[in-house]
């Protein structure tokens, strides 16, 4: 195996960590926040990927280039929307019962992937990449990095620095970490807890929707795409430790880039076998996470 | 005592249903039974213990697979698709299974021991809740995802199907259909007052200690680990039982059963006849997959709607499942028989 091999392998990984990164944000900051376990979350995905796919079919003709750049804004709106939606009407109910939660999430995930089925057809659809992402760049004999992989990078970073400015930096984001740390403090001390609870989820579900609007650069994209992302999203969780910044992207880094170089270096299948026992082995050395949020609460 | 005379009575009707029954119909119940089984399995480990298991999907299937292995080696000296793969002869590992009597105890220890192998670092590491239920998801995807990848041992996506005869009795006769239908229900009755013996030991009230505040009885010095690895073992065990009696049933054991979305399923059931009562797990299984096949026969689009209205409704509105709106019922009558009793006296 050549070096050329194992590094385009890597790339690739960390183009896949770009993607579990955003998907993982959402789940762990809602998680955290409302101890809400949200399976349907892959499904948000999957809107922000057909919102790509309906936008390249209104501009087509027109501009092959641009739409794509709006597309990313418009899938975290409409992703972020629905997920709003989905907060006032569902989700509030299941604050604090994880078990609860997982079902009723695996539920609405169902019915939203049988919409999808039924709106855009069971088929998978094609988003064509425009002309500027095409190509890549050759850094040597055998090893290309393909611009749209690039590009996907670029979103995650961009998107973790805002949630990074936004959660560390601003005053909405010091009321989210409060009431993660503690909820009936923060709510003593004047913070709509609610508000916060709907603008949370909301976020955490337009950044699944961006990256559902990057996903539609690497393939083809149907009603189940965000059933392939969603159990590595929840890995990187665990790996990672619930709500906080540099556990999912730690967890991110690993999960992204062990799947495909374990994939290429036995087969698909027993590399999936192989990250999975990884994940347990870690798991006993640390239980909680790499960066656990350290009370003194005992459940 | 009430309860008890009700029990006896579906147990003695589920054993006469061969009388009126149509063949296809009593195969579907059959099949409906072994679910049943899974069911009381994860109200055993979710309803008592409190411990959400996603990947029972897994245990009924390695059970099932045991038993299809059986089966297969019945029905053909080298399986098709193995010569479809190229092999030549039977692997060693599957050799053995082609006596009945080490297919069948392999269906309840491969899984209980695959359980163990999960449940020990898992639950010695303290990982418990949502995460155990994250990483039993994580495993019915990965393990599907396996046995599909090892087509030329385990049949790849089509699974192992096929089958012929079992012990010398021949599948595709009604009269067999009807003796695998009353084991079926038999190991329904003994598991489920095994369970029910099982949960009103000191164990089972360790186990319900468990659900209801595990740090509690760490404190007063209980190894929890080994409680949770037992009961996570044993349920598999039960769940590997009830694949064996699936198999000859329904002819086919594929990658299907063992995935994500049944194995979500099979908690749905329980959760919908009530968790923490085992009559609730086996009336779940039975109302959700009989609305199953009506609704899915009739109205295929429909069906994933219902199923997901299904999810919601149920945790949003019968949290106590439909056991427990009828203990509510029951009691509300009973006090205001009280009520009305009391009034009389005055």
């Amino acid at each position: 195996m050549s070096i050329e091999i194992i590094l385009s392998q890597v790339f690739n990984g960390l183009s896949l960590s770009s993607i579990l990164l955003l998907i993982g944000l959402g789940l762990s900051i809602t998680f955290g926040i409302m101890g809400v376990i949200n399976f349907a979350h892959g499904e948000f995905l999957m809107i922000g990927a057909y919102t790509a796919y309906v936008l390249q079919k209104v501009f087509i003709g027109h501009d092959s280039g641009t739409y794509f750049l709006f597309s990313l804004p418009l899938a975290f709106l409409v992703a972020g929307g629905i997920g709003f939606v989905m907060e006032k009407s569902l989700i509030r109910f299941l604050y604090g019962r994880p078990y609860e939660s997982i079902l009723a999430t695996w539920g609405l995930s169902l019915i939203l992937q049988q919409l999808a089925r039924n709106i855009f057809g069971a088929n998978n659809v094609e988003v064509t990449a425009p002309e500027w992402l095409r190509g890549g760049i050759t850094l040597m004999k055998g090893l290309q990095l393909p611009y749209n992989r690039l590009f996907i990078m670029a979103i995650a970073v961009l998107c973790v620095a805002g949630m990074y400015i936004y959660l560390y930096k601003s005053t909405g984001g010091r009321r989210m970490r409060a009431v993660m740390q503690n909820r009936d403090m923060s709510a003593c001390m004047g913070i709509k807890t609610r508000s916060v609870d709907s603008l949370t989820f909301a976020i955490g579900c337009g950044l699944a929707g961006v990256a559902g609007s990057a996903v539609s650069l690497l393939g083809s994209i149907g009603p189940s795409t965000g059933q392939n992302y969603i159990i590595d999203a929840f890995m990187v969780v665990v790996l990672g430790g619930v709500g906080n910044l540099a556990g999912t992207i730690a967890g991110a880094i690993m999960i992204g880039i062990a799947s495909p170089v374990f994939e290429f270096i036995t087969t698909s299948s027993m590399g999936k076998v192989i990250v999975f026992a990884l994940v347990i082995i870690f798991l006993q050395w640390k239980p909680s996470g790499l960066f656990a949020l350290k009370t003194r609460t005992l459940d | 005592m009430k309860r008890n005379w009700s029990y006896i009575i579906a147990a003695i009707a589920l054993l006469l249903l061969p009388l009126v029954l149509s063949d296809f119909r009593l195969n579907l119940l059959g099949k409906f039974l072994t679910f049943a089984i899974v069911a009381v399995a994860i109200d055993l480990i979710w309803g008592y213990t409190g411990i959400l298991s996603l990947g029972h999907g897994v245990f009924f299937s390695l059970g099932a697979y045991c038993m299809g292995m059986y089966l297969k080696l019945q029905a053909e000296e080298l399986p098709d698709f193995m010569m479809w793969s190229g092999l030549e002869e039977v692997p060693w590992f599957w050799k053995p299974f082609q006596h009945f009597w080490f297919a069948l105890p392999m269906a309840i220890i491969i899984p209980a021991v695959f359980a163990m192998l999960i449940g020990i670092p898992t639950f010695r590491a303290g990982i418990r809740g949502v995460y155990f239920s994250i990483l039993t998801q994580a495993l019915a995807l990965v393990v599907s995802i396996f046995f599909i990848g090892q087509q030329p041992y385990t049949g790849g996506t089509n699974g192992i199907t096929n089958f012929q005869d079992i012990l010398g009795y021949s599948l595709s006769e009604a009269s067999t259909m009807r003796g695998l239908y009353i084991i079926t229900v038999v190991v329904l009755i003994i598991i489920f007052l095994l369970s029910r013996w099982l949960v009103s030991t000191k164990t089972g009230r360790v186990l319900i200690a468990i659900r209801d505040g595990e740090n509690r009885l760490k404190f007063l010095g209980y190894n929890t680990s080994v409680f949770k690895v037992g009961v996570f073992a044993l349920s598999a065990a039960i769940a590997g039982l009830a694949g064996a009696l699936f198999v000859p049933q329904v002819g086919i054991i594929s990658p299907s059963m063992m995935g994500i979305l049944p194995s979500v399923e099979m908690a749905i059931w329980v959760a919908v006849g009530g968790r923490g009562t085992l009559s609730g797990a086996v009336i779940g299984t039975l109302v959700v997959n009989f609305a199953k096949s009506y609704l899915s026969e009739t109205f295929p689009d429909v069906w994933l709607y219902f199923l997901g209205a299904l999810f919601i409704g149920v945790v949003l509105f019968f949290p106590q499942g439909i056991v427990g709106v009828f203990e509510k019922i029951s009691k509300r009558r009973k006090a205001q028989h009280c009520l009305v009793a009391g009034e009389e006296q005055v």
